[in-house]
């Protein structure tokens, strides 16, 4: 399974970092997530939570008409490795044809370098999303 | 060199008042030498996003557990670690964090088992010094490495072991996990699919009291008073008790552990940080299901 460029591209900006730097990236990503946009933030019961994340996280995914993927995150700044894993999906995965997001490898995220930053079972948090996001998409095009 | 001990009256009903400081103690010694302040948060990131100016991360998933063991880290690998954050052996160690100071607990914990005479928490915790809008900073502080000597760990006295609690069955045991983990009705805490066990239930005899009635909103720990009505009222302990308190890793119940311990005055605490992921997927070992305490078990083997 080859990831798209993007994935590619973080996987190498992440890995080329010491460890104890990619989590100053990650903050930096944290620190940039997307805001919701009004349609969203005024209606956040049309977002799905992410059960498997111990911080309240919700995301949605919407598929255009060329079937290319939006996806909207909202996560509360108590949680910024929420946050981060949430943003980095976003630079990886939106805009993206649907088709290609229903190919990413599920396990992109341990490709990241960050496990031995963060523990492997914060990890599971970002592998959750993912797996939500192609669930929401794939539920989408059908 | 340690700090004198905050005289607040707010701490002094507790049985130890030298183990917490307030916000408006630290707020104002900060930078005092023979201080140091580490943040211990269950976020990895959170400390990152500004913290108490001058304090120290210190990280219980990535820098308190062995690699390979399920264990804490060695004598050798504690001398290190405090080492590389700048602490010396009689320093004044005071740790806060988020969620009413669960992780700040686990550390402080930890600390305990090298014997690490002066750790405080701060009461509140991370959200109480936020809430009272107290300065926060990104900057990182640099540390002057030091010299820690290596101090064998200490387990026998506040860590119990599978089998220790085998033979403690007759003495009060306190389960500080959700009611449904408690009944068995979850075999895992609603977030954490991953820490869970084969079945459902508790320890035999054990009560419930889940950790975080010991907080108030404010995220400080209840009054003496209150606490009371919940360990000795509710739950039944009994000055002079023997006590073990166990949750699912051994988190969870440091803060209790920390409440009994020194707000309660207990003399004998232990924590079982093996806890439910252990007990509840051994083999040979008896479980309750349901909301009733249950019987002393009768150990075969």
């Amino acid at each position: 399974m080859t990831n798209p460029p993007a994935i590619q591209a973080l996987i190498a900006d992440f890995n080329e970092l010491p460890i104890k730097e990619r989590l100053d990236l990650l903050l930096e990503f944290s620190d940039n997530l997307p805001k919701l946009p009004a349609r969203y933030a005024d209606h956040p019961d049309l977002l799905e939570r992410v059960e498997e994340c111990q911080a309240p996280v919700y995301l949605f995914v919407e598929i255009d008409d060329a079937k290319h993927v939006q996806l909207f995150f909202s996560a509360p700044p108590e949680a910024p490795t929420t946050r981060g894993f949430a943003s980095v999906l976003h630079e990886a995965l939106n805009g993206l044809p649907a088709q290609e997001i229903l190919d990413v490898d599920a396990n992109f995220p341990d490709e990241l370098g960050l496990t031995a930053a963060v523990s492997p079972l914060r990890m599971n948090g970002m592998r959750a999303m993912l797996a939500r996001i192609k669930r929401q998409t794939r539920e989408k095009l059908a | 060199m340690s700090v004198p001990f905050d005289p607040s009256e707010s701490l002094r009903e507790y049985a130890h008042p030298e183990a917490l400081v307030t916000t408006e103690w630290l707020a104002q010694n900060l930078g005092t030498k023979g201080l140091v302040v580490l943040e211990s948060d269950e976020d990895v990131l959170l400390y990152q996003t500004g913290h108490i100016p001058t304090a120290v991360k210190i990280d219980w998933f990535t820098e308190l557990n062995d690699d390979t063991l399920r264990d804490y880290l060695d004598g050798t690998d504690f001398a290190a670690l405090l080492s590389s954050k700048g602490i010396n052996r009689d320093d004044t160690v005071v740790i806060y964090g988020d969620k009413s100071n669960w992780w700040a607990s686990y550390a402080l914990w930890v600390f305990k088992l090298f014997g690490h005479e002066d750790v405080r928490l701060l009461n509140g915790g991370r959200e109480k010094w936020i809430a009272e809008g107290r300065e926060l900073t990104r900057e990182i502080p640099e540390v002057e490495v030091t010299n820690y000597p290596v101090i064998e760990r200490h387990d026998s006295q506040i860590r119990a072991f599978r089998d220790d609690v085998m033979k403690h069955f007759g003495n009060p045991l306190i389960d500080v996990r959700s009611p449904q983990e408690y009944t068995g009705e979850r075999t895992h805490m609603p977030d954490y699919p991953e820490e869970g066990a084969l079945r459902g239930g508790h320890i035999p005899t054990a009560a419930s009291v889940p950790w975080a009635r010991a907080a108030n909103e404010d995220k400080t720990f209840k009054s003496l008073a209150d606490l009371q009505q919940i360990y000795l009222e509710e739950a039944g302990l009994k000055p002079g008790d023997d006590v073990i308190a166990y949750c699912r890793i051994g988190e969870r119940s440091s803060h209790t552990w920390f409440v009994l311990k020194y707000l309660l005055g207990f003399y004998s605490v232990r924590n079982y940080d093996g806890s439910w992921t252990e007990w509840g997927s051994s083999v040979a070992v008896p479980i309750v299901k349901g909301p009733e305490r249950g019987a002393v078990p009768v150990i075969k083997r």
